[in-house]
C-alpha cells in the first residue's frame, strides 16, 4: 500500500478577480521508503502539491490518502497533529528561531507533541540523537548566527527528524547552499533513506539535484508531465569522497567562519 | 501543549527583546503604580476622617437643646430651655440606646496656684467616657454619688492638665478653682487629639452635670444629651428620640422641634464622601495611564507578531495548533502585563511610603487594592493581548513561512 495515495487532486486559488487554477488533476502514489524529487518550473504546481501532500494546505477537490487514511477532509487541528507525527519539514530558508540554541531549535516540534507528554530530559536527549544523525553533536548550543548555511540547514533537517516521520518534504533544501554543501545535504537524505527507510519528498528545480532521488515527477501547467524511475541515481557519499578536502568549508573550520549569504533564511 | 511549557517560550521569546520588553512593561509599571499610590493617597484622607469619627465616639447620637421663640424673637439654636435632665432620663428606655449622658456647657477661668486658663466647662453623666471611648489617663472619672450629691470635682482634659500643671505630671487630689469655688481633680483625661472640625478636644474640664446647673449656672434645664445607640444603625434609633422628645414636648402636627438630633455618622458622611469622591478621581486618572499601559501592550504584541510571521508559520508547519498560537502570544501579553503590575504594585508602595514620609500625608493601601491592581493587569493583558494572538493564529502557515 502506497504512503501518500492522491487521486485527481484539484486546487484553486482566488486572487482578486482572478482565478488561479493551482493543480489541474493530479494522481500520485509514493511507496514507503521512495526517494522521489518533483520539479518543475515555477508556476506549474509542485509548490501547491507539496504544501497539500504536507497538510499545510487543503484540495479544493480530490483525494489525498496519507498512511491509509483520508486527510483531504481533516479539521486544522488533526492536520496540524498529522504534520507534527508523520511529516518532516525541510525548507529553502531553514526557517530556524534566531537566539535560539540549535538544540532548542531541534526540540521544538516535541513541545507540540500532544499526546507523548515527554519530560524535558526525554526531549533533550531526542533532539540530541537527531543532531548526531546529522553530524552537528557539537554545535548543539550555537545560536544559528554561529552556524554556516549547511549546518543551518542540517539542524533543521534534525528538526524534521525528532518527531521520527514516516515521510520528509524538503522544499528546495538546496537552494541557499553552495556546491558542495549542497551534495553534504544530499548525502543526508540519501543515508536516511536507505538506512532508515524514511520516505523523501523533494521539490527542486535544479535538474542535478533532483537525480539523487529513485523517481522524477515533473509538473507542467498543474498537471504531472513525467513520472517514472531515474535510471542512473547519483551517490553524494561517493561523490564527497571524490571531492578535494575542503579547507575553507565553514562548516569544519575552526574560528575562520565565513557568513553565509541565506536570504532571511532565519526567522 | 502544557501552560507550563507555553509559559517557558513566553519567557525566552520576551527574553529575545530585553529593551522592548522593558519598555512595554515601563507602560504598566507607571499604570499599576500610580493607581495604587492613588488609592493609597485616598485611602489614607479617609482613614484620618474615620479615624477622627471614631475618636469622636463611635454610634454617637447628638440632642441639643433647639431654636427659642418668643414674641417672634427667635433666639438661635442653644438657647431653648425646653430640655431637661427627665428627658435624658426617658431616653433611656429608647430601643437601640446604649449610653445617655445629660450635658450643660459653660466656659470659665481656672485657677490652679499661679496658673490659669480660660477654658470651657462641660457637666455630663457618668456615661460619657464611654460613651466617647475615651479612658481616663490619671485618676477616674466621677461616679453617680458626685452626679447626685452635685460634687465640686472635676476631670481635666490633656491641655489643660498640662497648662495648669506642666506635662506628665498627676495633678490627681489638687484643688483647682472654678468662679471662685474649689473643685478637686479626681482625674486626668487620655489625650483624644483633634476633632474632626480641627478644635482641640483635650482643651476641656468635665464635671457632674448638676454640679455645673447647680454651682455655676443657676440654671434647672440641660443644654444636650449625648447618646450612644448600641449598634452603628444610628438613624433609626434618632428617628425614635426624636419622636420620644417630641412627645414628651407635646409637640404637634407641624410643630417645629425645639431640639437638633444629629447622628455622627450625618457629621462625618460629608467629609468622608468628599474623600471618597476625590479618591475615585484619583483612581480614574491613574486608570488612564493604566489603559495607556495596555494599549502599549497591544501594539508591542501587533509589532511582534507581524515580525514573527515567519516563526508563526514554523511553529505551525511542526504541529502547532492554532490555539496553541493564540495561547503563546496571550500568556507573552499576560507576563508583560503581570510583571509590570508586580513591579508597579512595588512602585505604588515606594511612592505611597515617599507621599507619608516627605509630605506627611498619611498613606493606606488596602489589602483588596494590591489584588485589584494585579487583576486589572491580568485583565489588561488578556484584553489587550487577545486581538494580536488572535490575528497570529488565524495566520495560514504557507503565506506565514513565505513572508518577508
Amino acid at each position: 500500500m502506497p504512503v501518500i495515495s492522491v487521486r485527481n487532486l484539484v486546487k484553486t486559488y482566488h486572487v482578486g478577480e482572478v482565478t488561479v487554477r493551482a493543480l489541474r488533476g493530479a494522481d500520485l502514489d509514493v511507496e514507503a521508503g521512495e526517494f522521489v524529487s518533483v520539479t518543475g518550473p515555477s508556476g506549474s504546481g509542485k509548490s501547491t502539491l507539496m504544501h497539500i501532500l504536507g497538510c499545510l494546505d487543503r484540495p479544493t477537490s480530490g483525494q489525498y490518502i496519507l498512511d491509509g487514511k483520508d486527510v483531504s477532509r481533516m479539521s486544522k487541528d488533526e492536520l496540524a497533529l498529522v504534520r507534527n507525527r508523520k511529516i518532516g519539514f525541510v525548507f529553502q530558508g531553514f526557517n530556524l528561531l534566531s537566539r535560539t540554541s540549535a538544540l532548542d531549535n531541534v526540540e521544538l516540534p516535541l513541545l507540540y507533541n500532544g499526546a507523548s507528554k515527554l519530560r524535558s530530559a526525554q526531549r533533550h536527549k531526542r533532539a540530541m540523537d537527531s543532531l548526531n544523525a546529522v553530524g552537528l553533536t557539537e554545535r548543539a548550543h550555537h545560536y544559528p548566527n554561529q552556524l554556516s548555511g549547511g549546518q543551518q540547514q542540517r539542524v533543521a533537517i534534525a528538526r524534521a527528524l525528532v518527531t521520527e516521520p514516516t515521510i520528509l518534504l524538503a522544499d528546495e533544501p538546496t537552494g541557499n547552499l553552495d556546491t558542495r554543501t549542497s551534495i553534504e545535504v544530499m548525502d543526508i537524505f540519501q543515508r536516511l533513506n536507505i538506512e532508515r527507510g524514511i520516505t523523501i519528498l523533494l521539490i527542486t528545480h535544479e535538474v542535478d539535484i533532483a537525480e539523487y532521488g529513485t523517481r522524477i515527477v515533473r509538473f507542467r501547467d498543474g498537471r504531472i508531465q513525467v513520472n517514472e524511475p531515474i535510471a542512473h541515481r547519483r551517490n553524494a557519499a561517493h561523490e564527497l569522497a571524490a571531492l578535494p578536502p575542503a579547507e575553507e568549508l565553514p562548516e569544519n573550520g575552526s574560528g575562520d567562519e565565513v557568513p553565509v549569504e541565506h536570504m532571511g533564511g532565519v526567522v | 501543549m502544557s501552560i507550563l511549557m507555553t509559559l517557558r517560550i513566553a519567557l525566552k521569546a520576551l527574553g529575545r527583546n530585553k529593551m522592548r520588553t522593558a519598555l512595554t512593561m515601563l507602560g504598566m509599571i507607571i499604570g499599576v503604580g500610580a493607581v495604587i499610590t492613588m488609592v493609597a493617597l485616598g485611602k489614607g484622607a479617609q482613614s484620618t476622617i474615620e479615624e477622627q469619627v471614631k475618636a469622636a465616639g463611635t454610634n454617637l447620637i447628638n440632642i441639643n437643646s433647639g431654636n427659642f421663640s418668643q414674641g417672634g424673637v427667635r433666639m438661635g439654636g442653644g438657647n431653648a430651655t425646653t430640655l431637661t435632665k427627665e428627658d435624658a432620663e426617658a431616653l433611656r428606655e429608647v430601643p437601640g440606646v446604649q449610653y445617655v449622658a445629660a450635658g450643660v456647657s459653660s466656659r470659665a477661668q481656672l485657677i490652679a496656684g499661679n496658673q490659669n486658663w480660660q477654658s470651657q466647662i462641660q457637666g455630663t453623666d457618668v456615661e460619657l467616657p464611654l460613651i466617647r471611648n475615651w479612658p481616663t489617663k490619671y485618676g477616674g472619672f466621677f461616679t453617680p454619688q458626685d452626679v447626685a450629691a452635685a460634687g465640686k470635682v472635676c476631670v481635666l482634659g490633656q491641655t489643660v492638665a498640662e497648662t495648669l500643671y506642666g506635662p506628665d505630671v498627676d495633678p490627681t487630689g489638687q484643688i483647682i478653682r472654678v468662679k471662685n469655688q474649689p473643685f478637686k481633680v479626681i482625674g486626668v483625661m487620655a489625650s483624644k487629639g483633634t476633632s474632626g472640625m480641627g478644635g482641640d478636644q483635650d482643651d476641656t474640664v468635665f464635671a457632674p452635670y448638676t454640679t455645673v446647673q447647680k454651682k455655676l449656672q443657676g440654671i434647672q434645664h440641660i443644654n444636650n444629651i449625648t447618646v450612644s445607640a448600641s449598634t452603628p444603625e444610628t438613624q433609626p434609633v434618632a428617628a425614635a428620640i426624636t419622636q420620644v422628645l417630641r412627645q414628651r414636648h407635646k409637640l404637634v402636627g407641624t410643630d417645629p422641634d425645639d431640639f437638633m438630633v444629629r447622628t455622627q455618622e450625618e457629621m462625618a458622611s460629608v467629609r468622608t464622601e468628599t474623600t471618597r469622591t476625590m479618591t475615585t478621581l484619583l483612581a480614574a486618572i491613574a486608570g488612564v495611564s493604566l489603559l495607556v499601559g495596555g494599549i502599549g501592550i497591544m501594539n508591542i504584541m501587533l509589532v511582534s507578531v507581524t515580525e514573527r510571521t515567519r516563526e508563526i508559520g514554523l511553529r505551525m508547519a511542526i504541529g502547532a495548533r492554532g490555539k496553541d498560537v493564540l495561547l503563546q502570544f496571550l500568556v507573552e501579553a499576560i507576563v508583560l502585563s503581570l510583571v509590570g503590575g508586580m513591579f508597579g504594585i512595588a512602585l505604588g508602595f515606594g511612592l505611597s511610603a515617599a507621599a507619608e514620609r516627605f509630605l506627611q500625608w498619611p498613606t493606606s493601601i488596602p489589602p483588596n487594592a494590591i489584588g485589584m491592581a494585579f487583576g486589572f493587569a491580568a485583565a489588561t493583558g488578556v484584553f489587550f493581548g487577545f486581538y494580536p494572538a488572535k490575528k497570529a493564529a488565524g495566520l495560514d502557515p504557507i503565506e506565514a513561512l513565505r513572508f518577508e
